[in-house]
């Protein structure tokens, strides 16, 4: 099929296999380059479509994520020949590590900002995917799949971050294995089984160890060829196209090597470099060795369930730490197979009106977040009663938000005559731009005690 | 229905089905009693045991006495019964410091407040902190940290008061 493609498509005067290459002595240099297009072509289609080599095709968030996926299992490889999972030793191992290994510090900065930067890039990905309508028919498996990966991240960035044993992780991992607690029936024992006792102690160290370095990355390793095969059996990734637009027939090819494959090593070469760099400059975060009488002020959740944290100070526990990331990833997971009016796979948030939905959405997003977090703040500390109940606290907060969201659905049907895809869109972006206002307001308006502060 | 009947085909499926179904079982039993020993590696983090933290007297009413390896505050009541309060917020696990100036207990996690009673007076904390048994024997005060009791408020029942002498 891509051998079709290639002939069909149109192709300049250089891109044509030059005679003389053929004729030229098979060299060495000629001969490894031919493995390695031999090899790179099991990925690739021989020749893709010129409009998806612009980086604003896909922002080239695939190739950053793989390149710091490389670099988690490189460094990660290297860690363990240092660190000790066992609560004696662990602390003093990574201490040992940033203080008397050569290059130790560098290694653990890499290890630690590649985790954190992988979780942007494959969100910001998500969003792409997304917002060019990506998710349609026959993507509709790798979008899940997508998911699945982005699980995975997070699981492996939620088991690292105890391994260190310090202050930080301990109690960020005591306050998020309690939300289990609030989880009926299943909750409990599952809480038991994932610390091997009631708080976190060795068996806890050791379970978040082997999710971290075997499990994780063994289910890595099987679902991301996975998802690179189903962009292939899907055709390659959306084509770029403006609102309406009919694409060219027959398409103005050019080939995988070198072009496709210079520019996702440029990326490559980018992503490594702002790696290292930032490596260099700042250490990761270490505090004192875990005390488990001591929970410092603030305790806070990892930077990337702080969303979920600010939900925690709004919400019952039931509906802020289960019924809600429920409900949500439900949704997520149901979004391709919803009866969409069109199919705009490549073109930015499917249509003029579709923009101008969007937009509105993100900015209702954040203000009614911002407002709804200062009102219910004032409120609490207005009155300092004994806590609502699950139903005053929990479930009619939570009607109010799916209220707001059908209202809000209702609004763009009705009086703005969206089709569903625009509907569905601005929807998304409401909750999407929601929960990114609630990790920024737990990262950076959280002082002492949880209060709200400026520049905390 | 000549199609129906059980060919050697169908038999031959069913055998492999039901011996996929056998190799589930196993697979499940194997992976439920590996990661359940009954002697488990690590004793409990929390086995509980039997504090004698002091006579009655030591105690003044109005004050809390915190018990760093037994994870629990003595808590005196302002009528003179006694209080075992565990140290654990029950909203997140975070560990409750005392603040005397303020008279209560505030969660440095999520800001949930405690009074002297452990009831809640600042959510997000779902329910009362737990308590353990207390008994007094002889004007001596023993707390039972194998014994929690779990509560949604505080009732003046809970309080354990010396015998009257």
């Amino acid at each position: 099929m891509s051998l079709n493609r290639l002939k069909g498509g149109q192709m300049n005067a250089s891109e044509r296999a030059p005679a003389s290459n053929r004729t030229r002595a098979m060299n060495g240099s000629a001969d490894s380059r031919k493995y390695l297009r031999n090899f790179l072509l099991h990925f690739r289609p021989a020749a893709v479509p010129e409009r998806v080599l612009h980086i604003s095709a896909t922002w080239a968030l695939g190739v950053a994520s793989t390149t710091l996926l490389a670099v988690l299992v490189l460094t990660g490889f290297l860690l363990k020949f240092v660190y000790e999972p066992n609560p004696t030793h662990a602390y003093d191992s990574i201490v040992y590590l940033v203080g008397d290994v050569p290059y130790g510090q560098l290694l653990r900065n890499m290890h630690r900002w590649s985790g954190y930067a992988i979780l942007l890039t494959a969100f910001l990905h998500l969003l792409r995917v997304f917002y060019t309508s990506a998710f349609h028919a026959p993507r509709q498996l790798n979008w899940i799949v997508g998911l699945g990966l982005f699980a995975a991240i997070v699981l492996s960035n939620f088991t690292g971050y105890l391994l260190p044993w310090d202050q930080i992780s301990y109690w960020a991992i005591t306050i998020s294995t309690s939300m289990l607690d609030y989880l009926p029936w299943l909750g409990p024992p599952l809480k038991q089984f994932i610390l091997g006792g009631t708080e976190p102690g060795p068996a806890t160290l050791m379970n978040f160890y082997a999710i971290h370095t075997a499990i994780v990355p063994v289910a890595l390793l099987f679902l991301l060829p996975f998802h690179f095969w189903r962009i292939r059996k899907a055709g390659g990734i959306v084509i770029p196209r403006g609102v309406d637009e009919q694409l060219p027939d027959p398409l103005p090819m050019a080939r995988t090597v070198p072009h496709l494959v210079t520019r996702e090593i440029a990326m490559v070469l980018v992503v490594l470099a702002a790696l290292v760099s930032a490596s260099m400059v700042f250490n990761a975060p270490l505090a004192e060795q875990a005390n488990p009488g001591m929970s410092p002020n603030p305790t806070k959740a990892p930077w990337y369930f702080m969303g979920i944290q600010e939900i925690l100070m709004h919400f019952h526990p039931l509906f802020a730490a289960v019924v809600i990331p429920l409900a949500l990833t439900a949704a997520l997971l149901c979004i391709p197979w919803y009866r969409f009016d069109s199919r705009p796979a490549g073109t930015w948030f499917v249509s003029r009106k579709g923009r101008a939905t969007a937009l509105a959405a993100a900015v209702t997003g954040f203000i009614v977040t911002v407002a709804a977090v200062l009102v219910d703040d004032l409120l609490l500390s207005a009155n300092g009663q004994a806590s609502p109940g699950m139903i005053q606290n929990g479930l009619l907060p939570f009607a109010g938000v799916i209220a707001f969201c059908i209202a809000f659905h209702f609004l763009l049907r009705k009086r703005f005559d969206c089709n569903r895809n625009e509907a569905v869109q601005a929807l998304f972006t409401l909750l999407m731009v929601s929960f990114v206002t609630l990790t920024l307001i737990g990262t950076w308006f959280r002082g002492p005690g949880m209060q709200l502060t400026w520049g905390g | 229905m000549t199609a129906d009947k059980l060919n050697r085909r169908k038999f031959l499926n069913r055998v492999w089905a039901g011996l996929g179904i056998v190799a589930a079982a196993e697979a499940v039993a194997f992976l439920s009693g590996y990661f359940s020993p009954r002697k488990p590696r690590y004793s409990p983090t929390d086995p509980g045991e039997v504090f004698t933290v002091g006579a009655v007297d030591d105690f003044e009413p109005g004050t809390v006495t915190a018990f760093v390896r037994g994870k629990f505050y003595l808590a005196r009541i302002g009528n003179g019964g006694f209080l075992a309060l565990s140290r654990t917020c029950t909203h997140l696990g975070c560990t409750v410091p005392w603040v005397a100036d303020e008279q209560r207990f505030v969660c440095p996690c999520h800001a949930s407040a405690f009074d002297i009673n452990g009831d809640v007076i600042e959510p997000p904390a779902p329910r009362a902190m737990d308590l353990f048994e207390v008994s007094i024997e002889n004007d001596m005060v023993r707390v039972d940290t194998g014994r929690r009791l779990k509560r949604t408020a505080f009732e003046a029942s809970q309080a354990v008061y010396p015998e009257a002498t």
